[in-house]
């Protein structure tokens, strides 16, 4: 099973998709937190226009995506406000993007797989100068994180007083959503644009659902992406059938009964917290869930 | 409490406030000492939440002096503390107390913040002063409301502030939740010696532990002791519509106006 580790391309993709589960873990949790999973997803369909477009050119489909999601993500931030706004506004956008796509693919006349790689991803194909550009951006995408990682959270969780406290909360908003127009790029190569959720939310919502501390809930979603990755790569590759497939399988598949299952934990725990609590607070408690 | 003459900790001349054309704050002059607790009253839209911007540095006067501290406000002074009103924490929130408590401390710094003892002591600290020691490691979003405003409190404590302002941490209480926080917020203060800020809508479960009121309505302000300030010719006149004031069984009613 594991002879295949001797073949350079799945050791490029080993490299690439380590570095990928890695950034998406982390930056799909700030995502998570900020309640932008849909802007994710509306930024990985802009990305497949910027692609097939970038196809359609003869240029290199990384590039396409890039500019586009990039774009796409500083429009987002200039243009709304009300989050409300913003979900009609870039589903609308999304759609066409997705329908833009489509025209690019169908005016292309030559290899198809190109377009069958974005959207699902080779990561197989991966070659030596496409891991060292994943490699570069991924750290540069790392530190960034590292660097605004505490004040984005602060303001994630409680923007009014963030502000006072002079943590520039628009300004980091709108530099996370380039951050993840950037992961989303380089999670395309590995998953394809249509199933980066796989490794930019399923990991670190399953993640969120078992721990409730940050640096933890972010250990622990590098590690399930990492484990996605690792064994999709080992199963796809010993098997006729896609990495991509067996990376989406296992995301989804361990996701679905944690989320099932957390809000036992859930109250298991907070039922330990609250049992050394004198009565009052109990009828308080109650009181405040009947004003609900 | 010594006898000599302290500066005031917040100074405010002849101060002018407008908002996108509006006049929101006319012509505020006021001076508040050092250790003072002091209830800010008076209904929505008045100008209480403009007025804590401007001390936080948040909001520039049209034209006037603000003084805080001594200086003119700056944003992000570790010298006040501030916990601003109506805050709503989804139930699912994935943090514990501890961390959204932690928050108050280092929140907005740079850089991944490594957990470290004296860290961690430093906000255990603040957390055994508002009793809270026990909510650290529960899930934030599902404390009570009362379990919250405590941990709250705690965050605004982190810093050690000189000045606390609380935009108000009442609300959405039960009644007799609101005395205890209302004395745990005296205790922390006197303890520490800070001046508080707290805006309410109802100066009855404050009126122990309130040295002066700040009574601000439609733009103006009147500051003063309870008995000074809560009458019927001052609230007439700053709501501009007849205002009646029942002092009776040791409590203020007012009636006739939106408090």
């Amino acid at each position: 099973m594991f002879a295949i580790f001797q073949y350079p391309f799945i050791q490029n993709a080993f490299i690439a998709g380590s570095i990928v589960a890695t950034v998406a873990a982390v930056l799909g949790y700030f995502l998570i937190v900020r309640g932008l999973s849909f802007a994710g997803h509306a930024l990985s369909s802009i990305g497949f226009a910027g692609a097939a477009g970038a196809i359609l050119l003869g240029v290199s489909p990384v590039y396409g995506l890039m500019v586009f999601t990039v774009t796409a993500s500083i429009a987002i931030s200039i243009l709304g406000r009300e989050v409300r706004e913003r979900d009609v506004a870039t589903g609308v956008i999304m759609t066409f993007a997705l329908g833009l796509g489509i025209l690019f693919l169908s005016l292309y006349h030559g290899y198809a797989e190109q377009a069958y790689s974005i959207l699902f991803g080779t990561i197989v194909g991966v070659s030596r100068d496409d891991v060292v550009f994943t490699f570069v951006l991924g750290l540069i995408l790392l530190i960034m994180i590292a660097i605004i990682g505490r004040p984005l959270l602060f303001s994630s969780f409680d923007a009014e007083l963030a502000e006072t406290r002079g943590v520039p909360v628009r300004a980091l908003g709108s530099i996370f959503l380039i951050l993840i127009a950037l992961t989303i790029s380089i999670t395309t190569q590995v998953v394809g644009i249509l199933l980066v959720f796989a490794l930019l939310i399923g990991p670190p919502a399953t993640a969120i659902r078992l721990v409730h501390q940050p640096l933890r809930a972010i250990a622990l979603a590098i590690i399930l992406g990492l484990t996605y990755t690792w064994l999709g790569i080992l199963l796809g590759g010993n098997s006729p059938w896609p990495v991509s497939f067996f990376i989406t399988a296992l995301s989804f598949g361990v996701y679905l009964p944690v989320r099932l299952f957390s809000k036992g934990i859930d109250s298991k725990r907070s039922a330990k917290g609250l049992e050394k609590l004198s009565i009052t607070d109990s009828v308080l408690e109650s009181q405040k869930d009947r004003n609900d | 409490m010594g006898t000599e003459i302290q500066e005031p900790i917040i100074q405010l001349e002849r101060v002018d406030v407008q908002l996108g054309g509006r006049v929101i704050l006319h012509n505020i002059g006021l001076s508040i000492q050092p250790g003072e607790f002091i209830v800010i009253l008076g209904p929505n839209g008045a100008g209480k939440t403009t007025f804590l911007k401007l001390l936080l540095g948040l909001i520039q006067p049209a034209s006037g002096s603000v003084r805080v501290l001594g200086q003119t406000p700056k944003v992000g002074s570790h010298l006040i503390g501030y916990a601003p009103q109506h805050r709503v924490f989804d139930s699912e929130l994935p943090l514990r107390g501890r961390d959204l408590v932690g928050f108050g401390l280092d929140g907005h710094r740079w850089g991944i913040g490594l957990p470290s003892r004296s860290r961690r002591e430093k906000i255990d600290q603040a957390l055994k002063e508002v009793d809270g020691l026990e909510l650290a490691d529960a899930p934030f979003g599902q404390l009570s409301g009362g379990e919250q405003q405590r941990l709250l409190i705690a965050q605004a404590l982190l810093t050690d502030p000189r000045l606390l302002i609380l935009d108000e941490p009442l609300a959405n209480l039960d009644l007799s939740y609101q005395q205890d926080v209302v004395a745990l917020i005296d205790k922390v203060c006197r303890t520490r010696g800070a001046t508080i800020l707290l805006v309410a809508h109802d100066i009855n479960p404050l009126l122990q532990v309130a040295d002066r009121v700040l009574y601000m309505a439609r733009g103006h302000s009147a500051i003063g002791s309870p008995e000074e300030v809560i009458t019927e010719s001052n609230l007439t006149q700053l709501y501009g519509s007849p205002v009646q004031v029942v002092h009776t069984l040791g409590r203020y009613f007012v009636v006739g106006a939106e408090v």
